[in-house]
This record gives structure tokens, sequence and C-alpha cells, in this order.
């Protein structure tokens, strides 16, 4: 009886999950597989045609392989710079120095606005061809880029606006840096390990979970990620910055192309699933847990 | 003597980062009083010409709204999500953390899982749904998910914070005559306030700054959140003056740099606490 009641308080305070889960989680994903193998929009009715949508994405669609491609370079390039960035910094703000606060203030305040529309507006400035950052260029006698205009460069401007917001990761690092014991490193030192073998063989370990924690949030994010290429150069130059959910929102919202569109959003899900899975899975050959790690 | 050097070297370093990481945003702000040929120009901070009227300009915006429409519009939509988004949060994360229930692993791990889930894949059928139910062109698609505790994130966030909170607390209620609801006003929520305050400063950021949901959901541009405007200035002014909307955005990243530095106290212990992203 007494454990009854209990149970039924319990399912009263996750009921507004459980409901917003069904409504806006769960259903949309099983209709976006189902829409997947259909042909329709908002105008035609819905029409099944198996695989086709798949078929045609894999066999003829040249711009989904480059925006695939596209996003997957973006996502490499963007995600370990901005978390290696993160580490360095915030190691460095772990030396117990003073304006640690200023410091860690100012360093974070661009994953505030990170992804705003402003932002986005403030970077097109910045690197376009006679901007703000070429004119610092020419004072160190470095040639001018065309940042956003070149279709090899644009891809790593974008990510540099990625790796500008690495204050979020390091705020994470600087909370897992105050709980690594200082004794483990005098010990270390005192058998005569450097500092960067302590770092090495101390202090990296012990931040491996939250470096996997990091690493999982931040790819999910650069995946899909929108505002950038949408903003800054609408996909150019030659579909260069085309990437994945820039795609699937033209093909659904612009193109009418819903049935296609779920497809594709579909194979983003697996491709995410398989970074995700190959992480979790290399997790225990890096990561290590002091308590022995129960996965 | 050799340790000072370094320490200067060390602080040097930090400051020359910092520039970097602020510089692009002071610069902004003051393009927003240059003229166009300066603005792609110069490297200053401080404008030759001062324009003045950027922001009078930029505020009376191109079409027949004012950007006090564009703000008040985006202060409907994000502060009942704000508020929604952390009771319902609340409530499920102490649900969570504090009572055996059966399917709880499952749906636990069903929290997680939705962390992961991209929202390009659920966006088509929610566009859809949201048509039927005659919400598009509404904040309610912003509004009625958050009642619902579906930003999984806080919940997540939530549950592990409550879970640092000792258990005793909860025990020494129950024994002075406290039901679970009242643990929860009592205790919990005090208790949880460095977290809330984290969850209120998250979501008010990413719902301000949000682009992509706007974009599909609205489409009226009376209804039109600042992220839209922003937008419609940035595809609209090739011939009109950058410093307005160089202005405009300076102004749209008042409201979250505002609350951050309000809250900042209350935000670096809940994140330090909980250990997780931002």
């Amino acid at each position: 009886m007494k454990k009854n009641d209990h149970q039924a308080v319990a399912y009263l305070f996750i009921m507004p999950w459980i409901i917003g889960f069904l409504v806006f989680q769960l259903y949309p994903f099983i209709a976006s597989l189902i829409y997947s193998f259909t042909d329709f929009s908002l105008l035609k009715s819905m029409k099944f045609i198996g695989l086709r949508n798949y078929i045609q994405m894999f066999t003829r669609d040249r711009v989904f392989f480059k925006s695939l491609w596209a996003t997957i370079k973006y996502v490499i390039i963007a995600v370990p710079g901005k978390l290696v960035f993160a580490l360095l910094i915030a190691m460095i703000l772990n030396m117990k120095l003073r304006w640690i606060n200023f410091f860690r203030t100012i360093y974070y305040l661009p994953s505030i606005l990170g992804g705003s529309v402003a932002i986005s507006i403030l970077w097109k400035f910045l690197f376009s061809k006679t901007g703000t950052v070429n004119t610092l260029l020419a004072h160190f006698y470095i040639p001018a880029q065309d940042w956003l205009g070149n279709p090899n460069l644009a891809l790593v401007t974008m990510g540099l606006l990625v790796v500008w917001q690495f204050g979020s990761s390091m705020v994470l690092f600087l909370a897992a840096l105050k709980n690594v014991p200082s004794e483990l490193c005098e010990a270390a030192r005192v058998d005569g390990a450097g500092r960067i073998r302590t770092f090495f063989n101390i202090t990296l370990p012990l931040l491996t979970p939250t470096i996997f924690f990091n690493l999982i949030m931040q790819m999910i994010n650069a995946f899909k990620e929108f505002n950038a290429p949408f903003l800054i150069t609408k996909g150019g130059p030659l579909n260069s910055t085309y990437l994945y959910g820039m795609m699937v929102y033209e093909n659904a919202f612009l193109h009418s192309k819903m049935g296609y569109a779920s497809a594709q959003s579909w194979i983003l899900f697996l491709l995410i699933l398989i970074f995700t899975a190959f992480t979790f899975k290399s997790s225990p050959y890096w990561t290590f847990y002091e308590d022995g790690g129960e996965y | 003597m050799k340790r000072k050097r370094r320490l200067t070297i060390t602080y040097m370093m930090l400051s020359l980062i910092g520039i970097v990481m602020i510089y692009p945003l002071l610069w902004m702000v003051s393009a927003s009083f240059k003229t166009n040929r300066e603005i792609f120009s110069s490297l200053s901070l401080i404008p030759t010409e001062i324009l003045w009227n950027g922001y009078s300009k930029g505020w009376q915006g191109s079409g027949q709204y004012t950007f006090a429409t564009y703000f008040s519009n985006t202060f409907y939509m994000v502060l009942p999500t704000v508020l929604l988004t952390v009771v319902s949060s609340l409530l499920v994360a102490y649900g969570f953390a504090r009572f055996r229930f059966r399917g709880k692993n499952i749906m636990f791990t069903l929290v997680i899982a939705s962390l992961m889930l991209p929202t390009e894949v659920i966006i088509i059928p929610r566009y859809m749904l949201f048509n039927k139910l005659g919400w598009l062109n509404t904040y309610l698609p912003f509004i009625i998910p958050a009642a619902f505790a579906t930003y999984s994130f806080f919940i997540f966030m939530l549950i592990q914070f409550i879970r640092g909170i000792p258990r005793e607390l909860d025990e020494a209620a129950r024994i002075d005559g406290c039901g679970p609801w009242g643990t929860l006003i009592n205790i919990i929520l005090p208790l949880c306030k460095p977290a809330l305050v984290s969850c209120v400063i998250f979501q008010f950021v990413w719902r301000w700054n949000d682009f992509l949901n706007p974009l599909i959901y609205i489409s009226s541009v009376k209804k039109y959140p600042m992220s839209l405007a922003l937008r419609m200035a940035l595809d609209v002014t090739d011939t009109i003056n950058w410093n307005q909307t160089m202005a405009m955005s300076v102004l749209a990243m008042v409201p979250p740099i505002l609350l951050f530095f309000l809250c900042q106290k209350y935000f670096v212990e809940g994140v330090a606490s909980t250990g997780i992203k931002g």
C-alpha cells in the first residue's frame, strides 16, 4: 500500500516528461522515419515510395555527398580545435594565478553569444575580403585572403567561429581540474617526473571522462550546425560550406520535399549515432575512471 | 627571478588571448558608430568620424515595425518558455532523483538518449503537428513543449544536482511532517538555487539566440523575434548604412550578457557542481 502510494507520487512528478516525450519527441522521431519512405509536402498528399528517397540520395544526388563530406570535415576541424584550446587555457588558468575570475569571464563571453544571428553578422564582416582580419594581416605583410569566398578556406573560417567559443568547454575542464588531487602531482614530482610527464601521466588520464563528455556533446552540436552556413556563406562557395543541417532545411521548407528531407535527416541521425557509438566503444581504451569504471 | 619572468609571460599570453576574444565584440560596438567605408577598412576601435544616428535610425527598422516590436516579441516568446522549462524540469528531476518506480532506468536512459537526438530529425513531423494544431505563426511551439519538460538537458542537469543534496535532509523534513511536495518546496528548491539559475541562463540565452525554430514556425514579420529581424536587416540593407545593422546587433546581445553578469556567481557554482557543459 505504502509503496504503491510512493510510486503514484513519483509518476505524478515525472508525468510532464512522459507526455512531452511521447508527443514532442517519440512521435516525431517515428513519424520522420515513416515520412522518409514517402513523397509528400504541405500541398501534396502522402505517397509511399519505398526506398526511393534513399536510392535517389545515394545514387543521383551529388549535392548530398558534397554536403556530407563538408559536414564531416567541419566536425573534424571544429571539435578537436575547440577542445584542445579549451583544455590548454584551462590548464593555465588552473595555476592559481590572480585575476582568474576576470579572465574566465572574458573567455566565456563569446560562448554566451555563440550561435546568435548577431555573431554571424559580425563574422561575415570581420572575415570579408576587405574586412578587419585582412587589414590586420596586412600589418604583418601577410597577403589578404578570401576567407569566405575561397572554397578551401571558408570551412576553416567557420571552424574558427566554433573555436572562438571555447569558453563553454573550458569551464568544464576547469571544474574537472579542481578535482585532480594535488598530492598525486606532487608525488609524481618527487619521483622525478617533469611538468610535461606529470601532465600526460597524471592529469590527462584523470580528465578523460570530462574530455569524453565534451567530445560527444560538441560533436553532436557541430553535426547539426545551421546558423553559420545559412547566414554567413549561404552554403557557398561551390557548396563548400553547405552543411547538412542547411541542406535538410532547404529540402524540407524551401523545395517542399519533406519526404526526401526526412530521409536525409535520418542519415544524419545514423551518422551521429555511428560517431557517438564509436566514441563510446573506444572510451574504455582511453578514458580512466578512478573507481575502476562502471560503463 | 625566473619564476617572476615566467609569470609575466603567462599573464601576457592570457591578456593577448583575452584581447582576441573580446576584440570582435568591441569592434561591433565601435562599428555601430562608423561610416560604411570605415567599417571595412579600419582596425581602430575609435571611429575617426562618429555617426550618432545608428541606434535611433536602426531602431526604426526597414519596414512597418520598429525594433520595439521585435524586442517585446522576443520577450513574449522567451520568458514563458524559460519559466516553464525550469518548473517542469525541476518537477521531473525531483521525481527521478528521489523516487523509485517501475521503468525508471529505461526512462532515464530515454532522457539521456533524447539529448543526442538532433533537431533536424524531429523538426518536420513537429512542423506538421503544429500545423494541424493551428500553432504555426504563434509562440506555442516554443512554450507548450517547455511546459512538458522536453528540454532534456535541464532534467539531466537538475537530476545530477539533486543527487548531490544529502538524503538526510529529506528524511528530516519527512519527520517534521512534510510530504513529497513539501520536501520539494522547503528543502530541494532552496538548495537547487545555483542549478536553477544556471538553467535560467542557459535556456534564456539559447532561446534568445535561437534562429532555426523561429525561422520555421514564425512567418509574419509582425511576430518576428530579434533573430529573424536581424536576419531581415542583413538581407535588405545592401545599400543602407551598415552601422544601423551593427547597432541593432549590439542591442540584441545586451540581454544575454546582462543576465550572465548579474547571475555570474550562481552560474559558476551551478556549473562547477553539476559538472556539465555550457
